[in-house]
């Protein structure tokens, strides 16, 4: 096999990873609380600028910066809820969207005004791995494996704790759950602060590996969305395999034409997809 | 040293979804230990009334009691702290989380976590066949397992008051046999039952009370042996033999 195709393949399945952590957060919210993030990605560019500030501003370590960002995104994350989504819980579906949309903008905007439009690069870089002329990016090799850490954290949140079973009992039937003493507005809380912490998660890993700027949502924000509606919006296991099938498509679409044309391929075949199966990828 | 039970008292209960009214002053009353029924046809109010004792529908008249705990101003989801366990009409189980993870979701309030294995050796010695089917998948069972699933979970708060909605609905008669005996064996563990039955014949005999309802009023009441004799009763909802 020609080693750049193979190595086009390996750095969509690392980048695959990295997409899969936004997906499952947002596809989290959306099953839990039936409300999409709109302003997702915004989430993970405020985290990125929380770790490029305290990194490079602040001079703190990575790691404690890496810890700060998550916790602080996740905060974002119950904030969103309870200044924006509870109110509109019983609202129209396009009043919550515009809503999220709303905040999207505002953080894109408060972003500029207060780290203008500059590129910011953490200048973090691990030596490249080498494998019988295949190159891979060790930044992007640890990022993977911390993005599988965070999947497996929450597969095993939802699998065996009383609140993440309540999750995926909630994302089924909401109404029946007081009749088992649970309050959904508490779970819907836990929820945005679980979606909050994975979208601060795809910080950090993002921060290593792309310069952070107000805009850098667009990059990979509708993507996610992409990718959630082709695994089957709410569908856990669906988003984490299409996000790895999206990665692969995105970056072998570059390896055989350039970036721009594989994004166009990956929509394209999203296009495709919904005609086929719009229940989504893998929906049973 | 035994801790003394409450009742369940509702005296002059109107109740209704928008401009319609389905609950017209019914008052009935459980002891503790008793097995009471509410029988009567489609559409005369017994699953509003349910709802409203777990706190679903809000009564727009009357007072709903379980002791000292006014169960109309208190949230449905605090109730089952209370004690009052309601298997909800169609069961409502999650059919893609295991038999487990389903009791594990009807043990959710911080008290029953903390017996969570002692109420689940309970739920399987009453059910052995839940114990079987421990880590299959609830949706992949037969209607009276699944039954047996959503009793044993709504048993694993340890409640003081169980409430079954329709328990038989839906299933083939001979396993509609199975459920009344599994309804009776719960109650000859001295658990205190309320039962809404649309089968009237067979509630009858696993009860001690029953509350005739139609048209959201109570038309009569007694022990059930009375109700199954009286003429009247077995005329209108025996089908009258």
């Amino acid at each position: 096999m020609d080693p750049f195709l193979l190595e086009a393949v390996l750095n969509g399945i690392l980048l695959g990873g990295v997409f899969a952590l936004p997906v499952l957060g947002c596809n989290l919210v959306f099953g839990v609380v039936d409300v999409v993030w709109l302003c997702y990605a915004e989430l993970v560019m405020v985290g990125m600028y929380a770790v490029w500030f305290l990194h490079t501003q602040q001079g703190w370590p990575l790691y404690l910066a890496f810890a700060s960002a998550l916790p602080l995104v996740a905060a974002l994350g119950v904030l969103l809820h309870l200044l924006v989504v509870r109110p509109l819980l019983g609202a129209p579906p396009i009043n919550q969207l515009l809503a999220t949309g709303g905040v999207l903008f505002m953080l894109q905007g408060g972003a500029m005004l207060v780290f203008g439009t500059d590129f910011r690069s953490l200048g973090v870089e691990l030596p490249p791995m080498e494998w019988q002329d295949v190159f891979i990016s060790g930044t992007k090799l640890a990022a993977f494996c911390a993005a599988l850490l965070g999947a497996g954290a929450l597969w095993a949140f939802l699998k065996f704790t009383y609140v993440g079973i309540a999750i995926r009992a909630i994302a089924r039937d909401r109404e029946v759950m007081p009749l088992m003493g649970v309050d959904p507005r508490r779970v819907y809380v836990v929820a945005s602060a679980v979606g909050g912490a994975l979208a601060g998660l795809a910080a950090c890993l993002l921060a290593v590996q792309l310069d952070v700027h107000p805009f850098i949502g667009l990059s990979f924000g509708p993507i996610t969305f992409m990718i959630c509606v082709m695994g089957g919006l709410g569908n856990m296991l669906g988003g984490f395999l299409a996000a790895f099938l999206m990665g692969v498509i995105v970056s072998t679409g570059s390896f055989w034409w350039n970036t721009e044309m594989s994004y166009v391929v990956a929509f394209g075949f999203f296009i495709v997809v919904i005609f086929a199966r719009p229940q989504g990828l893998f929906a049973r | 040293m035994k801790v003394e039970e409450p009742a369940l008292v509702l005296e002059g209960i109107r109740a209704g979804y928008g401009d319609f009214q389905a609950l017209f002053d019914v008052g009935l009353r459980v002891s503790p230990g008793e097995a009471v029924g509410v029988v009567g046809p489609n559409g005369a109010g017994k699953t509003t009334l349910l709802r409203v004792i777990s706190g679903m529908v809000r009564p727009r008249g009357g007072t709903v009691r379980f002791g000292d705990v006014d169960i109309a101003t208190t949230p449905s989801h605090a109730l089952p702290a209370v004690g009052i366990a309601h298997v909800p009409e169609n069961r409502r189980l999650f059919p893609h989380l295991t038999v487990e993870e389903n009791l594990r979701v009807g043990a959710f309030i911080p008290a029953a976590r903390k017996r969570f294995t002692e109420r689940a050796d309970y739920v399987f010695n009453l059910f052995p066949k839940m114990a079987q089917r421990r880590h299959q998948l609830a949706g992949t069972m037969s209607g009276g397992e699944q039954q047996m699933c959503a009793i044993g979970r709504a048993l694993m708060c340890s409640p003081r008051i169980l409430l079954l909605d329709e328990p038989s609905a839906g299933l083939a008669p001979l396993v509609v046999a199975q459920v009344f005996e599994l309804v009776k064996r719960i109650r000859d563990e001295g658990l205190t039952v309320l039962i809404v039955e649309q089968n009237v014949a067979q509630v009858l005999r696993v009860v001690d009370r029953a509350y005739v309802l139609d048209a959201g009023r109570v038309v009569a009441e007694g022990a059930s042996a009375e109700l199954a004799a009286d003429p009247a009763i077995r005329n209108s909802y025996l089908g009258g033999h």
